[in-house]
């Protein structure tokens, strides 16, 4: 069985823990993630919205999806910045997520394979 | 000696009178002008109680409604309403034609302001009782009804009832009702509009649930809700206090000018309304509802437009508070059936009732001898007699206004159709009347992004004309 040398990490966290987790990624040096708006439901369940005298139940929640495309072996690393930084204890922290990743390529260059996303401190990166 | 002094004292008083009439109109227009601002704030409360997807529409709306509404005012309307004839309609004046001013409209020859000044306030008033209409018909018109209606309405229903309350006609001169700024003229007319059309318009798509259970749809903006009061919360110092008609004129009273008298009225009534809001949605939901706390100031004002003139502040306080429960428990009653989006119906229709019988109720007698209509209400006189001529007043303007704007609706339904098709609701009136978004960046792909015209490069299909279901009947490609 071929070794998995790629993995996509897929966190849903709360909007207010968003600078946290990105200032912990940024310290263990991944090279980049994106971040997406998103809706959902779990354990947290939704929220009573007031009308004009009526009522109506919101059952999904506004949530940021962090996805970050890592080196297996820093995977471990970037799961437990993620689960710190998004931490408060309360219900509806989240879900985080690690799935195997066959190919990278680096479109500008054509660049494949994992050392395509191995992080490198860019040039005139302030510190 | 003699003769030199009376023809100096005759000059000043010339002049004087002169003065008197320069700041009388500049009254006059600076009040209309108020009141047309108006219509920024119907544009915006609807705006706000709409969803995203139809908010261009409205200003589409209110710009067009405006311009119709001044041409046919001109031309027809302000003869039917405001000239001379019989005490159901006038018919001199047609496109301010007129030899003889004071003769030609006898309804408004108390005021020294020219025929300009009193057209221009008439119609800014004819302007906001058609606006009150459409806030019933939101998300769901044709945007050729609006054009239809608006001349009917400019032309023929309001100068009808303005003509039986305003004008001299046989509410006011034969039974003494009183109406002094609009209660019934101009709100309970555009809201009674606005229960005809929505009776053959029906509710929005997803209003009501299989099981007649209303369902909630939010409006997209509380802030434009609550610039919308204020605007028309600003704009009624022009139309309550400017129905005097005059700068000039005082109770007698230490002196006082009426029109501060009458802002001082309007804005307790006001302030009390949106307390008497918040009160009754706090303790029928326990919270404290943004868009009712905005109504309530609404139905205060409109109740508070027909006593302006004959109540004292401390009637304003009771009249305003009542408008703001009657106008929470309208729309919580009022939804369970009819889709109102705005809650026109209740800000309009209930709390312009309320205000008109009001009347009846508080009228100062010496202001009613002031005003030359009607007499003292119940408190001062312990007569119904007063409440009785508001009532008639109430629901003859209810019927016939009724009776007229539902016909027209029908006459529209039959032909041209009131509604938009299903599919093109569901899409919004912004993209399937008018072509374009409102707020184009919440739905084009690409924020901030420029977008070609049609002509495609070689080799790429032609752009799709028109989303699903709209424009064309070919459907779905």
């Amino acid at each position: 069985m071929e070794t998995i040398e790629i993995n996509k990490i897929e966190a849903i966290v709360r909007y207010e823990r968003l600078q946290d987790v990105q200032d912990a990624l940024d310290e263990i040096g991944v090279s980049g993630l994106n971040v997406t708006e998103v809706k959902g439901c779990g354990r947290q369940k939704g929220y009573t919205e007031h009308y004009r005298g009526s009522q109506a139940n919101i059952s999904l929640l506004p949530k940021l999806k962090v996805e970050s495309v890592v080196p297996a072996e820093i995977t471990d690393r970037v799961v437990e910045a993620i689960v710190a930084a998004a931490y408060t204890g309360e219900t509806g922290d989240g879900l985080l997520f690690v799935l195997p990743v066959s190919e990278v390529v680096r479109i500008r260059t054509g660049e494949r394979g994992v050392d395509t996303i191995r992080h490198k401190t860019p040039a005139g990166w302030g510190y | 000696m003699d003769l030199i002094a009376s023809t100096s004292l005759a000059g000043l008083k010339g002049s004087l009178d002169s003065t008197n009439v320069a700041l009388d109109t500049l009254w006059v227009v600076a009040a209309a002008i108020l009141v047309m601002f108006m219509q920024a704030g119907f544009a915006f409360l609807e705006m706000g109680f709409s969803r995203q997807k139809n908010v261009g529409t409205v200003i589409a709306k209110v710009v067009m409604n405006f311009s119709i509404c001044a041409v046919v005012f001109w031309a027809v309307g302000f003869a039917f309403g405001f000239g001379a004839g019989g005490s159901i309609l006038g018919y001199t004046g047609f496109a301010l034609h007129s030899s003889d001013v004071a003769k030609d409209f006898p309804g408004l020859a108390f005021s020294d302001v020219g025929l300009s000044a009193k057209w221009w306030f008439e119609f800014v008033f004819c302007a906001v009782s058609l606006a009150v209409v459409w806030g019933t018909t939101l998300e769901r018109i044709k945007f050729s009804v609006y054009f239809i209606y608006a001349i009917v309405f400019s032309a023929i229903i309001y100068p009808l009832i303005a003509h039986w309350l305003f004008s001299g006609g046989w509410l006011a001169a034969s039974l003494g009702s009183q109406d002094f700024a609009g209660s019934t003229v101009v709100h309970l007319t555009g809201a009674t509009g606005a229960l005809a059309v929505l009776l053959l318009l029906g509710p929005r798509r997803g209003k009501y649930g299989p099981d007649g259970k209303p369902n909630v749809i939010p409006g997209h903006s509380m802030p434009f809700v609550g610039l919308a009061t204020f605007i028309l919360w600003f704009g009624w110092f022009g139309f309550n206090p400017g129905s005097t008609l005059s700068a000039l004129s005082s109770t007698g009273a230490n002196g006082d000018i009426r029109f501060a008298d009458i802002v001082l009225v309007t804005n307790i009534a006001a302030a009390c309304g949106v307390l008497g809001a918040l009160t009754t949605i706090w303790l029928k939901t326990r919270k404290p509802d943004i868009g009712m706390a905005c109504n309530g100031a609404i139905a205060a004002l409109v109740a508070i437009t027909a006593p302006s003139g004959y109540v004292n502040p401390w009637a304003a306080t009771i009249i305003g508070f009542v408008a703001g429960i009657i106008v929470v428990l309208g729309v919580l009653a009022i939804d369970r059936v009819l889709d109102d989006p705005v809650g026109a119906l209740s800000a309009h229709g209930l709390a312009g009732i309320w205000g008109t019988l009001a009347c009846g109720l508080f009228t100062d007698p010496t202001l009613a001898k002031l005003n030359g209509v009607g007499q003292g209400g119940f408190v001062y006189t312990g007569s119904l007699h007063q409440l009785g001529a508001q009532a008639v007043a109430v629901g003859a303007s209810f019927a016939t206004v009724f009776a007229i704007s539902f016909a027209t609706f029908f006459a529209i339904k039959a032909t041209i159709g009131l509604r938009v098709r299903p599919e093109e609701e569901s899409y919004g009136l912004d993209m399937a009347e008018h072509g374009m978004w409102g707020y184009p960046e919440q739905f084009m792909p690409v924020p901030g992004y420029e977008y070609h015209q049609p002509a495609p490069p070689a080799g790429r299909p032609a752009p799709r004309p028109a989303p699903v279901g709209l424009g064309t009947s070919e459907g779905v490609p």
